[in-house]
């Protein structure tokens, strides 16, 4: 017995010895690929609706790149809900750029300290390179005419938006139609929020995100008008050619969604020359146009002129910057916290 | 009497009207998705290299969680049935946490432990050890949330058999490793097959762990359950579908290789009893 169990401890001695120098080896195995060399490799995490529009620009920046440095780069993209996304890069999900759908969002990041404060003057337009707005999808034909913001609060008007306590681009449907009707009724507050309640008594279904709310009047055949981003309701208009149509109301709102580099991570990784150039040919001619034929609003006037049979550039945009809203923290707090005034014309 | 006639078919219709319903069912619709659009845009989308990279990926996860759990789950069963020692019973009782915990807070407590926010922090990123958002996050996770299948299937098996062959085989001079090989072993190696099919059929389905601390990667920390999400999300109806086909595949595989080890261990035990 005595032998047995001296032998059982050398063993395990041994295996012990084996399993710690293979720990370090493992590991080694699995971290990231030499950080000194210029690097070949750029991720950039991004939201929901920009897969299309990133994988097309991504192999033009791949070509672009290669003309100018003679070097292949590789882009790892990842995209999920914008707030999702901002929370992962602060938990430690190495991006080297941002492009999310708020300013809120990359501000997260800023106050984690991984992207420097005035981080939204570092690119032209504000740092966005492409804009969207709010639109109304309707069926094919429009057959209760609406037109108007004024018209979605009519009686017997079925409305489908989400949630603007859980989803960003509900937030934008809610705040152009506030600003619409704060023009309609010259500031009479009590006016304001009479339509506001009305409109959100019209809502059928109330969903979590912008894609739940499409599929819900897509799919599923519900409502009469889907507020949606520009952007989402022309990829449902090209899913079904002959059932839907857009109308661009005569006011909305301007949706800037930001791009930033992540300066705590290309410090670290020795990438910030490839991140600029990156988000910089976002803003050139072909950057621009990518953005245009994926529905998004260049920046560039001249390029967006381009685009003047898709989008209606005539409509009224309204920034979240205006004396109306006073940023988003102001419009966050003014409206959707907890008790503001989403949940008091909600409850009504 | 009749009552007695009654009962039985009862029971045989509803089981089948419900397996049909929960399960056959829901296989077909997905087969017949992803086929919806053609064999070809079957194969584009099973062939697309993101796809593949994600296959690799969740068979790396596979792998690793069966090889780390098959040797936690013979050291925890062996040490469980064959010694006594002093919080035996909370080991066995904290093995079953995986069960009882929802993946998604597994997978945010791996955050807290190895993400930017955790004090450890700066000693991994000193070292350039990247844990979550990247693979071994991935294989933590899945490792997490399969370790108690194989303790769990073997902890009965080594119970029923008792010490006995064991401390003779000890007492006639043999060392551990004789004493495993040639006495233990052969005794559970169908319920250790049967717990590592087990074992791998979950962790190549996992999703709310993994999807926590992903990060959503492309090509890099995407697995195939994250995949089918990403492409249904993205109106790729198809190729999600077809995605699903794979795992609904591999599923059909393992349930296969299940019931043939069932057949053979039965099969061995009805030849030891004669």
């Amino acid at each position: 017995m005595k032998k047995t169990t001296l032998m059982f401890q050398r063993r395990a001695r041994w295996a012990f010895v084996l399993f710690a120098l293979l720990l370090p080896v493992s590991f080694a195995g699995f971290s990231a690929p030499p950080v000194k060399a210029a690097p070949t490799e750029l991720t950039n995490v991004s939201y929901d609706p920009t897969r299309e529009l990133y994988e097309q620009y991504n192999a033009a920046f791949r070509k672009f790149w290669k003309n100018k440095t003679g070097a292949d780069v590789t882009i790892v993209q990842s995209h999920g809900g914008s707030g999702k996304q901002a929370r992962a890069v602060i938990e430690g999900n190495q991006a080297d750029v941002v492009t999310l759908a708020l300013a809120y969002d990359i501000s997260a990041i800023e106050k984690a300290g991984l992207i420097k404060k005035g981080w939204q003057k570092d690119f032209p337009s504000n740092s966005s390179p492409y804009t969207s707005t709010i639109v109304f999808l309707v069926r094919k034909g429009n057959p209760k005419n609406l037109k108007t913001w004024g018209d979605l609060a009519k009686d017997g008007v079925g409305v489908i938006t989400p949630n603007p306590k859980t989803s960003g681009g509900a937030r934008w449907n809610y705040l152009a139609a506030w600003a619409w009707a704060q023009k309609e009724y010259k500031g009479d507050e009590k006016a304001v929020l009479d339509f506001i309640g009305k409109l959100f008594r019209n809502v059928l279904v109330l969903d979590t995100g912008a894609r739940g709310s499409t599929n819900t009047f897509v799919r599923n055949g519900q409502g009469d008008v889907l507020l949606a981003w520009e952007n989402e309701a022309y990829l449902a208009i090209a899913e079904h050619k002959n059932d839907f149509e857009i109308v661009t109301p005569d006011l909305s709102i301007l949706a800037e969604p930001p791009v930033a580099i992540v300066d705590a991570v290309v410090d670290k990784r020795g990438s910030r020359e490839l991140a600029n150039a990156y988000l910089d040919y976002l803003y050139s001619d072909e950057g621009q146009r990518i953005a245009g034929k994926n529905h998004y609003r260049p920046s560039n006037p001249k390029i967006a002129a381009e685009f003047a049979d898709v989008f209606d550039l005539k409509v009224n945009l309204i920034t979240i910057d205006d004396p109306l809203f006073g940023g988003w923290e102001k419009a966050q707090t003014k409206h959707f916290t907890d008790g503001g005034i989403f949940d008091r014309i909600y409850t009504r | 009497m009749r009552k007695e006639v009654w009962i039985p078919r009862l029971l045989i219709a509803v089981s089948v009207l419900f397996i049909g319903v929960m399960l056959v069912l829901p296989l077909v619709v997905v087969l017949a998705e992803a086929f919806s659009s053609g064999l070809n845009a079957f194969l584009r989308a099973v062939t697309d290299p993101y796809t593949l990279k994600a296959l690799r990926l969740t068979l790396t996860a596979t792998v690793a969680a069966v090889l780390i759990n098959t040797l936690f789950g013979l050291t925890a069963a062996w040490a469980v049935t064959r010694f006594s020692f002093r919080g035996k019973g909370i080991l066995s009782t904290l093995i079953d946490i995986p069960f009882a915990v929802s993946p998604v807070i597994a997978g945010l407590v791996f955050i807290l432990i190895f993400g930017r926010i955790s004090p450890l922090h700066p000693f991994l990123d000193a070292h350039d050890i990247k844990v979550v958002f990247a693979e071994p996050g991935i294989i933590l996770a899945t490792v997490f949330v399969t370790f108690p299948f194989v303790a769990r299937e073997l902890i009965p098996t080594l119970e029923a058999r008792g010490t006995d062959e064991e401390q003779a085989a000890a007492l006639m001079g043999a060392g551990f490793v004789t004493i495993f090989r040639r006495v233990t072993f052969p005794h559970i190696r169908w319920a250790l097959l049967y717990s590592v099919i087990l074992c791998a059929a979950r962790a190549m389905g996992e999703f709310g762990a993994v999807s926590v601390v992903s990060g959503h990667l492309r090509g890099k920390t995407n697995t195939l359950p994250l995949h089918v999400e990403i492409l249904y999300s993205e109106y790729q109806f198809t190729a999600a579908f077809a995605v699903s086909a794979i795992l609904a595949g591999a599923a059909v595989l393992i349930l296969t290789a299940r019931n043939i080890v069932e057949y053979l261990a039965h099969k061995e035990d009805d030849f030891n009893v004669r």
